[in-house]
């Protein structure tokens, strides 16, 4: 009996271990040399990838100061977007690589893991480059005082350290569409798939929150509750390359709707970047496969 | 005899359903407004992006139909108790009756936005296409917040 407990005690002890150290934050990545960061062109990375659309506080009219709040209901609880902006509550100190692990790999520079509302999964395919260009962005804008909001999370999710497991199982290296040949689709890849992180409203999710990757671009219940957001699969969407890159640019459909909800955010970033950027994003969706 | 108490139920039901279902008139106009706006949109980007031949007369005709509609007085068309938590049939946000104040200055931009296409309707597709963004965003300022989500 005394055995049979001492075994069992060493086993817990060792999963208990094995998930301790499965879920460890990722260390701090080796020492890459970053190019030299163009705040200008960092400008455009900042829209592509919709940073303001949800660390401007939200109603706000000024949408650089990244004073966070937003807030996302999930079925795990809700997320509030944190403070980036320059300042001693936001992201003041930070260099490009405490930038990169916080983007890419989803660990803020005190080891905790960030929890994937964030959306790093899909940020984790941004170039060395990009990341040194949004740095040196993000530091010319003005810094806000506002405090972090703590997250409102149900147990289990509440224990940050479980979402080393999560990466581990979900955050895959890799792009969806493997095949880019065409210039033009392999930059929309990276708009679509990285950048943008279009597929974090667009595609539908697993019971642990994680996209289901089987079901690319298919549509996805709203996270707000209510509604549906559209899917982006060529069969379903029925929009030629031109209806997306006008839609990108205007917010209006080939019926002369408009666009309404998180994607007139979306719209207003895409609106700003240069029209090669959207025609690129409307020739890879014309490129996803046909289910 | 034994019947006709289940056929009254039956018939009071249906015209129940029936009920449930009629939209209401100022739902309806204020649809067709919006769908109003949405074909004429609809001719001038399409003379914008090359799709139509441009026609001074026909843009002129359309950016005018536009402005039309942005002077029409929202009050009557928004009665209360007629958003998407009240009844079917509708996406107009119960967000629209309290923050009404708001919805009007977002209202007013459409008609900033209608008389820029006036004057950019006279010169040619190039000017149609530079004013579609102060229209359009006109159109998304609005449904951001006001409109439910299909």
């Amino acid at each position: 009996m005394r055995r049979t407990l001492r075994v069992g005690a060493a086993a817990a002890l060792a999963l208990g271990a094995a998930l301790w150290w499965a879920s460890a934050p990722e260390p701090a990545p080796p020492a890459i040399a970053y190019p030299a960061g163009d705040a200008a062109r960092g400008a455009r990375i900042f829209l592509a990838a919709g940073c303001g659309s949800c660390h401007a506080t939200a109603g706000q009219e000024d949408r650089l100061r990244l004073g966070g709040g937003m807030a996302f209901a999930t079925p795990f609880g809700t997320f509030h977007a944190p403070n980036i902006s320059p300042g001693p509550e936001g992201i003041a100190g930070w260099d490009v690589a405490d930038l990169d692990r916080a983007v890419r790999r989803g660990v803020a520079p005190d080891g905790r893991h960030y929890y994937p509302a964030f959306p790093y999964a899909s940020y984790r395919a941004m170039t060395d480059g990009d990341l040194a260009d949004l740095h040196a962005y993000l530091v010319t804008l003005p810094p806000d005082p506002a405090p972090d909001l703590a997250h409102d999370l149900a147990f289990p999710f509440s224990i940050r350290r479980g979402i080393g497991l999560w990466k581990r199982a979900f955050a895959h290296e890799g792009w969806v569409m493997a095949e880019a040949a065409d210039p033009e689709v392999a930059a929309g890849r990276y708009l679509v798939e990285a950048l943008a992180h279009c597929a974090e409203c667009h595609t539908p999710r697993n019971a642990a929150g994680a996209l289901d990757r089987s079901a690319w671009m298919a549509g996805a219940p709203n996270p707000t509750g209510r509604g549906r957001i559209p899917a982006l699969t060529p069969e379903t969407l029925g929009w030629s390359a031109a209806d997306i890159a006008f839609y990108l640019e205007t917010g209006l459909t080939p019926d002369y709707d408009s666009a309404g909800g998180h994607m007139v955010a979306v719209i207003e970033n895409f609106a700003r970047l240069p029209e090669a950027d959207r025609r690129a994003v409307a020739a890879y969706l014309k490129a996803l496969p046909v289910r | 005899m034994k019947l006709q108490i289940p056929a009254v139920v039956m018939l009071t039901l249906f015209a129940g359903a029936a009920g449930a279902q009629e939209i209401r008139p100022e739902v309806k106009a204020r649809q067709g407004q919006f769908q109003t706006l949405a074909i004429n949109l609809g001719i001038l980007g399409g003379m914008a992006r090359g799709d139509l031949a441009y026609d001074a007369a026909r843009a002129e005709a359309a950016a005018r139909s536009i402005a039309g509609v942005s002077m029409v007085d929202l009050a009557a068309l928004f009665p209360e108790g007629t958003d998407s938590m009240s009844i079917d049939g509708t996406r107009a946000e119960p967000a629209i009756w309290s923050d009404l104040p708001d919805v009007l200055t977002k209202w007013q931009a459409l008609g900033t936005g209608a008389a820029a296409m006036q004057a950019a309707a006279a010169k040619g597709p190039q000017d149609i296409g530079a004013a579609i963004g102060g229209l359009a965003g006109a159109c998304k300022a609005c449904h951001d917040a006001y409109r439910t989500p299909d």
